[in-house]
């Protein structure tokens, strides 16, 4: 077995997700024009995740983000299948399990994250939900007609639940919270969601902490025992570091990322799920979204390319179950003012005021598309950094544009 | 054939908006610039299939209210990734205050 042989060392991408791929093709259109290698574990061509957890009536999409023809339109070698087995950060160089010993100019750790385990006695009888294949095993085993449980109430499990249910799957989600969705969604939208979920017939076990999983179901430690046929835990995701970790790249909950997106090592950057940006005043965080991974992937190669682009995006999910679209921008906090705008067929807007009445964050939801507009422009209004008049964003009268219009002439 | 077909009143859209219009079990988007030209296209992303309608117009770009895609509504044009497929477009016209798609 021998190395893969170019000219001159280039660029490597550890991961194949939408942050992989996406930085892939960034480079080329940063105008680099050495070697770009993509790596990635799974078998498939680089596909996008977010279809896996909102499958529509003809099933599972494999939505691919590129096919071959394109990889080699842009100079792209991708090596599916693969794995990097070991990362020498002096010598520039990894290893891969198939191909030998790659060297590299520039690295990019985008090796995404793995679904959490729940450690309780049969946790490993229980199902995840992360890549194509687990999602095909899924849906075969809900075609059997199985009763479902679902460990976690955050956006994966809710998303799945409303999925399995359109199928007529009887489904049962089980958190230790009070509440689904967590800190991600405030309480009044998450409140709504999760009584649409309860109109549909979906079942919910709050406050309630997982003893055991055997071939019955999930039993809580209230003794009681929640059926199933099949268990799948949705309990959040941890960041894939051992890679970096390995080789002496500092990591904590993440591979730590500088606002370039550098990692402790020289020429190592790091984007995506696996990294964990410093905020500044000591503050960092790492966000699991499909933009993010766009995003940082971009700026991160563009960086690789020689750029010095900061991240300064706003970090932005969204999610849809039934005919419901949620998007979230920004980071709501606690300690933020709340103001609500309603819009026409139930639609609403949570606006996030910090202490100087600028917006710092803003959530929508409503049926489809409703909320997406607003959303967008909330989002350029955070950017501003402008103070807004309260009784004017709770209005659906006056049109978000015109705040912007009106901070831009400003 | 294509065929003109009475879409709605210029009044319906606003300016630099963007309006949904089904027709004939398809799906346009149509649209008011800046300078009250009207423009129509197809109605849904050519990434995901979601209907442009719901997002937003910003002089003569349309943003895809999922994805970060971005077309000129003029040309259609893929502006910005991830679709890298153009809008297919439409002609316009404006009688009696009318807009007339010809589709």
């Amino acid at each position: 077995m021998f190395g893969l042989r170019f000219e001159r060392a280039g660029m490597a991408i550890v991961g194949a997700g939408e942050c992989g791929t996406r930085a892939a093709y960034a480079l080329r259109e940063a105008g680099y024009n050495g070697p770009v290698t993509l790596i990635g574990d799974e078998a498939s061509l680089p596909y996008e995740r977010p279809p896996l957890s909102k499958p529509s009536n003809r099933g599972i999409e494999h939505k691919l983000i590129c096919d071959t023809a394109q990889l080699e339109a842009a100079g792209i070698t991708y090596l599916p299948g693969t794995r990097v087995t070991s990362l020498d950060s002096a010598r520039k160089v990894i290893s891969l399990d198939k191909q030998g010993h790659l060297p590299y100019e520039r690295l990019l750790l985008a090796t995404g994250a793995t679904p959490r385990r729940l450690t309780c006695p049969g946790g490993e009888l229980t199902h995840v939900l992360r890549t194509l294949e687990d999602a095909k095993r899924l849906y075969e085993m809900a075609s059997t007609g199985a009763r479902f449980a679902i460990i976690g109430a955050g956006l994966i499990g809710m998303e799945l639940a409303a999925c399995l249910k359109k199928l007529g799957i009887d489904v049962t989600v089980i958190d230790v919270a009070t509440r689904p969705l967590g800190r991600a969604v405030p309480d009044v939208l998450a409140r709504r969601i999760h009584e649409r979920h309860v109109e549909e017939g979906v079942k919910f076990r709050f406050d309630a902490i997982v003893e055991e999983i055997d071939k019955f179901g999930v039993r809580l430690t209230d003794k009681s025992l929640v059926a199933a046929d099949v268990v799948i835990t949705a309990i959040g995701v941890a960041p894939n570091i051992s890679l970096a970790k390995a080789s002496g790249v500092s990591t904590q909950d993440g591979v730590l990322v500088d606002a370039f997106l550098r990692t402790s090592a020289s020429d190592i950057f790091a984007a995506g799920d696996c990294a964990r940006l410093d905020l500044g005043a000591g503050k960092t965080a790492r966000y699991e979204t499909w933009r993010n991974a766009r995003v940082q992937g971009e700026i991160a190669a563009r960086n690789m390319a020689g750029g010095a682009q900061p991240i300064t995006t706003q970090p932005w999910f969204w999610s849809d179950q039934y005919e419901l679209g949620l998007q979230v921008v920004g980071l709501p906090s606690r300690d933020h003012v709340n103001i609500t705008r309603h819009l026409v067929d139930g639609a609403e807007i949570v606006f996030f005021l910090d202490e100087h009445g600028r917006l710092a964050a803003a959530a929508g939801l409503g049926p489809g598309g409703a909320i997406a507009k607003d959303i967008r422009l909330a989002e350029m209004l955070i950017d501003t950094q402008v103070s807004l008049d309260t009784k004017l964003l709770a209005d659906p009268t006056v049109s978000l544009k015109s705040f912007l219009k009106r901070t831009q002439l400003a | 054939m294509a065929q003109w077909v009475e879409a709605c009143s210029t009044e319906a859209i606003e300016q630099e908006e963007v309006i949904r219009f089904d027709f004939g079990g398809r799906t346009f988007a149509i649209f008011r610039s800046p300078e009250d030209e009207y423009f129509c296209t197809d109605g849904l992303c050519t990434h995901e299939k979601v209907h442009l309608a719901d997002g937003l117009v910003m002089d003569n770009t349309i943003e895809c209210p999922k994805h970060d895609g971005v077309f000129d509504y003029k040309t259609g044009e893929a502006l910005r990734m991830p679709p890298c497929v153009d809008l297919k477009t439409y002609q316009a016209k404006i009688e009696d205050g009318r807009v007339w798609i010809e589709i």
